[in-house]
């Protein structure tokens, strides 16, 4: 399957949980959420080789101080 | 995974809540959830006029939607931050113009700092290389969000979530930094007559829901990170955090959770004890009149009194 994150794409071969996919490209599975085929999906999905997934981050930052 | 209120497949799952919930159902919950917290730290009432703090961010833009979804009065602020670097500014107020396509009789109050200051963020920052940016524009940010909600007779709310909060909070406890701690609240009140009240209706959800939230509901937000954000300490911090989360489960809500009740209980952080200004002197600003801890000038003239200085 095809794994896009940011400006990054990997091809993962067999059919995996998208949590492991996540760990495999060296993501943090609480730090993304996972778009499969153009649907929001839970991480516990299994992935399939013709599946296209966004992983899209959800962390922000900045001030650092109280806000 | 199946969502907990039909047969369908869940879109999240929120380990903490031990809750999965569909698109659907989860479209539903947040807005639930959001308007139980309002009443539950009585942030305010449905008549009460509402200054949204939009960055162009998933955070703002979804809290906005929210509060509207919910029929509060509420308007948005956006602050022009001067960040021309890979076009950061410009693209987050076009996303704030194309939320608001959707949306009828909604209102913005655009406040440029180098309109309004003489001077962008990035010129700021120049000038004051041992300054991180990240800090200095907080500052600014703040004081024209006081600003501008005391303009407006409006109740300032800001989209910042469980695990800002979280982060800051470890950020302070690490560093002791208590005069931080004392402020650190979902509801700041107004403790002077020119400090606006400040609110943080998101402030019990995940990051990963308030994302979830803006790609369900079709939000156009900004997703590239701020160019001077890069490395910034609370994205550290946030990832600290997700190692912890990812051991065990509900730790990020649970410790800011707890810090708040053990200061409303008053037990072990006595010293920091529940209330606006318990323990801080504030006085006013002798160039804008803001409330200030520092005799003089507060923070935010500070910064821009001493270039002039150096100009003359």
């Amino acid at each position: 399957m095809k794994i896009i994150y940011r400006d990054k794409e990997w091809e993962l071969p067999g059919r995996m949980t998208a949590r492991d996919a996540i760990k495999k490209v060296g993501l943090d599975p609480e730090a993304v959420l996972v778009v499969r085929n153009g649907q929001l999906v839970t991480d516990d999905v299994i992935l399939r080789d013709e599946d296209e997934v966004k992983l899209i981050a959800v962390v922000s930052g900045g001030d650092g101080e109280v806000s | 995974m199946r969502c907990r209120k039909c047969p369908r497949p869940a879109a999240i799952n929120m380990r903490q809540h031990k809750l999965a919930l569909c698109g659907e159902h989860f479209l539903e919950w947040m807005p639930a959830q959001t308007q139980r917290f309002i009443e539950k730290y009585e942030m305010f009432g449905p008549k009460e006029a509402i200054l949204v703090a939009v960055s162009g961010g998933k955070d703002s833009l979804s809290l906005w939607d929210v509060l509207l979804r919910l029929g509060y009065e509420a308007q948005g602020l956006y602050i022009d931050l001067g960040i021309w670097e890979e076009g950061y500014s410009s693209n987050s107020l076009a996303k704030v113009h194309k939320f608001m396509e959707k949306k009828e009789g909604v209102r913005l109050k655009v406040v440029g700092v180098k309109e309004v200051y003489g001077k962008s963020i990035p010129q700021l920052a120049r000038e004051r290389p041992g300054q991180k940016t990240c800090s200095l524009c907080g500052l600014v940010k703040r004081h024209i969000m006081n600003e501008a909600a005391l303009e407006e007779r409006a109740i300032l709310a800001t989209g910042h979530n469980l695990d800002d909060e979280a982060a800051v909070l470890l950020q302070n406890v690490l560093y002791w930094q208590t005069g931080y701690l004392l402020r650190q609240a979902p509801v700041l009140p107004s403790a002077h007559p020119r400090l606006a009240r400040k609110v943080k209706p998101f402030f019990r959800f995940y990051e990963r829901e308030i994302a979830a939230y803006a790609i369900l509901r079709g939000i156009d937000y900004i997703y590239e990170e701020c160019p001077f954000a890069t490395g910034a300490t609370t994205i550290f911090y946030k990832g600290l955090l997700n190692r912890l989360e990812e051991r065990s489960r509900g730790a990020k809500l649970h410790f800011y959770l707890s810090f708040l009740r053990a200061r409303e209980k008053g037990l072990s952080l006595r010293m920091l004890s529940f209330g606006p200004n318990q323990g801080l002197e504030l006085g006013e600003c002798e160039r804008c009149g803001q409330p200030t801890t520092a005799p003089g000038l507060c923070a935010f003239c500070r910064l821009w009194k001493v270039k002039e200085a150096e100009v003359r």
